[in-house]
């Protein structure tokens, strides 16, 4: 009798279907920054690496931080560097094992994204003031 | 390494539109995901039109009206009606649930009800996921009481308060909404055991007649099997009987660290 061979089973639809929570997307987001944060060493690195090397180096360096451009960068590495810090809190929340009700899993999602912007405006607020 | 796109056989096509109930005033639409393992095509989303002035309020009551009034072929499977056995467990406007606890017009976030098998799970047929791992790692957590000392004359007792640990772990119908809800179970379902089986560790860890305590622990010590979870909390989200088993992984986390200091 011939051998009947079922087709390959499909795999059902996940990331493309999945309805987005605040729980998952600050998850992610916290993923995304850590990942960020390396380019944010290395730019911290750059900047050491000219200091050490004399006063022309660190002028330049100094120079391509100080640029519109460079504080764009600076700006986005607070933000993240800040995200990634909060979001780190809220998982030691968790991670001790509070903040698991429906409202607060939520609400701490929520307000680690809000709070990780203010933090940075306040950051650079500051900056500018003490300038 | 997580993969996010679907496999080249799994990638969706658009189906077949099924006639609008002719004479019915109030009409929703169903786009339901099917595959037929009896031919070679991809798996296609179908739409639907139910009467629901002909069809009760859950989306289990509009499934069976399209089964018996439109289209016989549409698999699913269901038994209970009544959220208890979790049979008809799928993925609804987006989230997990079980179809005949939630309500048609729960879902309408988008116009339509779209449904999908539970997601990252391999298809039967149409709306039927296989579980067969879900079950094996359940068994793998080995869920019965295991004991040293001799059995009692009469049943092993328990007091008021330790049984009281037991609540919000043992109502689990293992029905695999908040295991197929979570990402890190998406990327890693094959060496990480997954929230429903966690609680279940769980539910057992905490038993206060429960002797293996240790012998548990010890298995669950590993990067994968109990750490892949990053509380990313689709699974409380998820569940239809409103259990947290991210919750119960952070207590396991938590007896890891104490047993070493």
């Amino acid at each position: 009798m011939a051998e009947v061979k079922p087709a390959a089973r499909p795999l059902s639809p996940h990331l493309q279907i999945y309805r987005w929570s605040w729980t998952m997307a600050m998850s992610v987001a916290h993923r995304a920054t850590g990942a960020a944060l390396y380019g944010g060493t290395l730019l911290v690195a750059f900047w050491l690496v000219a200091a050490a090397s004399g006063p022309a180096a660190y002028d330049t360096a100094q120079a391509i931080a100080g640029s519109v451009l460079g504080r764009l960068v600076l700006f986005g590495y607070t933000f993240v560097l800040l995200h990634h810090m909060v979001g780190g809190l809220r998982h030691f929340v968790w991670d001790m094992g509070h903040g698991y009700d429906p409202q607060t899993r939520m609400n701490l999602a929520k307000f680690s994204g809000l709070v990780s912007g203010v933090l940075t405006l306040l950051v650079w607020i500051a900056a500018y003031a003490l300038r | 390494m997580a993969e996010f796109n679907l496999p080249q056989n799994s990638r969706l096509t658009e189906g077949k539109a099924w006639p609008k109930p002719a004479g019915a005033k109030k009409v929703t639409e169903f786009k339901v995901y099917r595959w037929n393992p009896d031919d070679t095509a991809n798996p296609r989303t179908d739409t639907y039109y139910v009467d629901r002035e002909d069809c009760g309020p859950m989306v289990l009551d509009a499934l069976i009206w399209i089964k018996n009034k439109v289209d016989p072929t549409l698999t699913f499977r269901r038994s209970c009606r009544e959220g208890i056995c979790g049979s008809c467990a799928m993925n609804m406007d987006g989230k997990n649930g079980l179809a005949c606890t939630t309500g048609i017009d729960e879902c309408g976030s988008k116009g339509k009800v779209a449904i999908y098998p539970l997601p990252h799970m391999p298809v039967v047929k149409d709306l039927v996921p296989d579980l067969t791992r879900f079950y094996a790692q359940h068994a793998s957590i080995e869920p019965w009481l295991k004991t040293t000392t001799p059995a009692p004359e009469k049943e092993w007792s328990q007091a008021k308060d330790d049984r009281e640990k037991l609540d919000g772990l043992y109502e689990c119908i293992l029905c695999a909404c908040c295991s197929t809800s979570c990402p890190s179970y998406w990327w890693n379902g094959d060496r990480y055991l997954g929230p429903a089986a966690l609680l279940q560790a769980y539910r057992w860890l905490i038993d206060s007649r429960d002797e293996a305590t240790g012998e548990r622990l010890d298995d669950l010590e590993d990067p994968f099997r109990l750490y892949r979870c990053h509380t990313i909390m689709n699974c409380a989200n998820a569940c239809p009987k409103g259990l947290n088993p991210a919750k119960a992984i952070a207590e396991v986390k938590k007896m890891m660290v104490a047993r070493q200091v």
